[in-house]
C-alpha cells in the first residue's frame, strides 16, 4: 500500500500544513483585491504571498537568489517536508515529480532579466529541485492542467507499485504572474469579488499561489492512523479543450473509477474542485449525481486560497487527510445558496465527521478530470 | 518493434518506416500531410503547432491501425512526452500582453499555453474517454518515457496507449515520433526503451 509519510503546505496562510490547515479552520483567507498590480489594466482578486515575508525562511534552508520564486517555493516546501519525512533526499531510491502548469513562464516577459531563459522548461525548473537535494533520478513534471496535482500523486502511485523506488516527493506549485492573471481574464473566468463555490451568485474563480508537498512510502501493512492513497484515476471528456462536458462525463466516469467496490458510506466527503466558475461547478454537480454521491458532503477550498493551479490537488489533499484527522468536515467558505442543478450537500460551517475516507476531484482544459480515494488505515 | 508508429519532423513524415510523399517543409508539411491524408477536421486550422504535429501523428497512425473508428473508446489512453511543454504558446501569447500599448490578450491563444490540449484534441477527435496525460522531462529519456507507459498500464481500463515524444520549439521546428502500444505487449521496461530509441534514430 501507498502510505503518505509527510507533506507540507507553503501558502500565503502559513509555511506548514498545520498552520494552514488551522487558518482554514478558523475560516482565514488571504484573497484581496488588487488594483494596478504587474500595471494589469483591470483589477483582479488574487491570494499571493508577500514574497518578503518568506525571505528569513529560505535563508534558513540556504536557497539563495540562484533560483526563481517559484523555485525558491518549490524547494521550502520539499524541505520542510523532507525533514518531517526524515529520509534521504540524494538516494536513488528517491523520485521527484513536480506538478505544475506555468513554473517560470513570467521568464518569458522581455522585461525578466537575471535568470537564463532555458528556466521556463519546466524540466529545468525540476532540475533545480533535484540538484538543490542532490538527487539523481531525473524528475518527472506532470502537466496536465489543473489535473496536475492529482495526476502527480497517481504517478506517484504507479511508480511505488514497482520495486525502483522506497519513496517519492510529490510537490505541486505555481506562482501568479500577468501571463496567468491576463489569460484566465481574458476568458472571463475571474471573479472581481472572493469566489463563491456552488454558489447561486458565483461570479468566477480567483487565483493563488502555493506549493505543497507530500511524501510517499510504499508498506506492506498500514497502521490505523497512516493515510493511504488507495485508488486513482484520469478520464477525459472528449467534449471541448476550454469548457467542462454538460453531462459530467470525464468527472463521472473517473469518480466511478476510483470508487470500485467501496462503501459509499464510508466516505466521509468529496473535496471537489469547486473553481466557482458557473460551468466548473454545475458540471461536478452533475457528475456526483451519476456516480450515485448525492448524499455525501462536498466542499471545495477555492474560497481560502484562490485556484493554485499545480499545486491545488496536492494542497487540497493534504488539507483534507488534516481536517479527517481533526473529524472535521471544512466549510466551503463564499458558499451560501445552492447554485448547482443537481443537489448536493453543502455547508459553509466546518461539520463533524467520524468517517475515515474521502475522494480528492479535480478537472482541467483539456477535457481532463482526475479521482483519488484516500482512505485512513487503508482498505479493508 | 511496434506495430505502428510514426515520425514527423519539419522536413520528413515515416509511417511504420516508410518514408510518406511530401514536398513542403515546416508549417506547410504539417498543412501539406492534413490534405493529403486527413481533411475533414476543419478543426485543424484552429490548432496550434503542437495540437497540429500531434494531431495529424495520430491520424496516421489510427489510419494505419486500420480498426473502426470514431466509436466511443474507454479503453485507450493518450500519453505523451516533451521538452518544451507549451513554450511555442506561451511565446505566442506572450506577444499579445508583452506591450501594454498594444496589450490583446487573447482567450484563443491563452487555451493553448497548455501542453495536455493536444491530447485532449485527439480525446475528442476519436470520442476517447480514457486517461490522457502530458509529462514534461529535461530531455528525452527512453527508460523514464517506457517506465512512465507501462505504469500507465496499472489502470485496468487501459488496455492501449497511443503515447511517445511530441515537441515543438516554434511553429516551424517539431518533433514528433508516436506509436500504439497494447496491454502485455512489452513485459519489461528495457524493451520498450529500446523500441523507442529505435524510432529516434530513424
Amino acid at each position: 500500500m501507498i502510505v503518505r509519510i509527510a507533506d507540507n503546505i507553503v501558502s500565503p496562510l502559513g509555511t506548514t500544513s498545520e498552520a494552514n490547515y488551522l487558518a482554514v479552520k478558523s475560516g482565514k483567507s488571504e484573497l484581496k483585491r488588487y488594483e494596478g498590480k504587474w500595471n494589469l489594466p483591470e483589477p483582479f482578486v488574487a491570494s499571493l504571498i508577500d514574497r518578503p515575508s518568506l525571505d528569513d525562511e529560505f535563508a534558513a534552508h540556504n536557497i539563495d537568489d540562484r533560483y526563481t520564486f517559484f523555485e525558491k517555493v518549490v524547494i521550502l516546501s520539499s524541505c520542510k517536508a523532507l525533514a518531517n519525512a526524515k529520509i534521504d533526499a540524494s538516494s536513488e531510491k528517491v523520485l521527484f515529480i513536480l506538478s505544475t502548469t506555468k513554473g517560470n513562464v513570467h521568464l518569458l516577459d522581455a522585461n525578466e532579466t537575471g535568470f537564463p531563459k532555458e528556466r521556463v522548461l519546466l524540466g529545468q525548473a525540476a532540475r533545480q529541485l533535484t540538484d538543490f537535494f542532490h538527487n539523481p533520478n531525473q524528475p518527472i513534471v506532470v502537466s496536465n492542467a489543473c489535473i496536475s496535482g492529482v495526476c502527480a500523486q497517481i504517478e506517484a502511485i504507479r511508480n511505488l507499485q514497482g520495486n525502483r523506488f522506497e519513496y517519492v516527493v510529490v510537490v505541486g506549485a505555481d506562482v501568479q504572474s500577468p501571463f496567468i492573471v491576463s489569460g484566465f481574464q481574458s476568458f472571463k473566468a475571474l471573479s472581481v469579488e472572493p469566489c463563491k463555490p456552488f454558489d447561486a451568485d458565483r461570479t468566477g474563480l480567483n487565483l493563488g499561489d502555493a506549493a505543497a508537498t507530500i511524501i510517499y512510502a510504499r508498506r506492506d501493512a498500514v497502521m490505523a492512523d497512516e493515510w493511504v492513497a488507495c485508488r486513482g484515476a484520469i478520464r477525459n471528456d472528449a467534449n471541448h479543450i476550454s469548457g467542462p462536458s454538460r453531462v459530467g462525463e470525464g468527472s463521472f466516469r473517473a469518480l466511478k473509477a476510483v470508487l470500485g467496490d467501496f462503501s459509499r458510506d464510508e466516505i466521509a466527503f468529496i473535496n471537489a474542485h469547486g473553481t466557482a466558475t458557473p460551468y466548473n461547478d454545475e458540471m461536478e454537480s452533475i457528475a456526483i449525481e451519476r456516480a450515485g454521491l448525492s448524499s455525501v458532503p462536498v466542499n471545495a477550498l477555492k474560497g481560502y486560497f484562490g485556484h493554485t493551479m499545480g499545486a491545488a490537488g496536492v494542497l487540497e489533499s493534504i488539507l483534507s487527510m488534516k481536517a479527517i484527522d481533526d473529524h472535521t468536515i471544512l466549510a466551503t467558505r463564499g458558499y451560501n445558496n445552492i447554485g448547482v442543478s443537481h443537489p448536493l450537500v453543502l455547508s459553509n460551517q466546518n461539520c463533524p465527521t467520524e468517517k475515515r475516507a474521502f475522494i480528492k476531484l479535480l478537472s482541467g482544459f483539456g477535457g481532463c478530470n482526475a479521482a483519488l480515494l484516500f482512505v485512513k488505515g487503508g482498505q479493508q | 518493434m511496434m506495430r505502428h508508429y510514426v515520425t514527423i519532423q519539419p522536413d520528413l513524415a515515416m509511417l511504420d518506416g516508410k518514408f510518406l510523399e511530401s514536398k513542403e517543409i515546416g508549417s506547410a508539411l504539417l498543412v501539406e500531410l492534413y490534405r493529403n491524408h486527413i481533411g475533414d477536421y476543419p478543426k485543424f486550422f484552429k490548432m496550434d503547432a503542437l495540437c497540429r504535429v500531434g494531431f495529424v501523428a495520430s491520424e496516421l497512425l489510427l489510419q494505419a491501425e486500420n480498426n473502426v473508428r470514431f466509436e466511443p473508446c474507454d479503453d485507450r489512453a493518450v500519453i505523451f512526452f516533451n521538452q518544451s511543454g507549451s513554450l511555442n504558446a506561451d511565446t505566442h501569447y506572450q506577444a499579445t500582453i508583452q506591450d501594454p500599448g498594444n496589450f490583446f490578450p487573447s482567450p484563443a491563444a491563452f487555451v493553448y499555453t497548455l501542453p495536455n490540449i493536444v491530447t485532449g484534441e485527439i480525446a475528442i477527435r476519436n470520442k476517447y474517454y480514457g486517461e490522457t496525460s502530458f509529462i514534461v522531462l529535461e530531455q528525452a529519456d527512453s527508460a523514464v518515457m517506457a517506465r512512465q507507459l507501462l505504469n500507465a498500464f496499472l489502470d485496468s481500463a487501459t488496455q492501449s496507449i497511443i503515447g511517445g515524444w511530441i515537441n515543438c520549439d516554434d511553429d516551424e521546428h517539431f518533433d514528433a515520433r508516436l506509436f500504439i502500444i497494447e496491454r502485455n505487449e512489452y513485459a519489461d521496461v528495457e524493451t520498450l526503451a529500446k523500441d523507442i530509441e529505435t524510432i529516434k534514430i530513424q
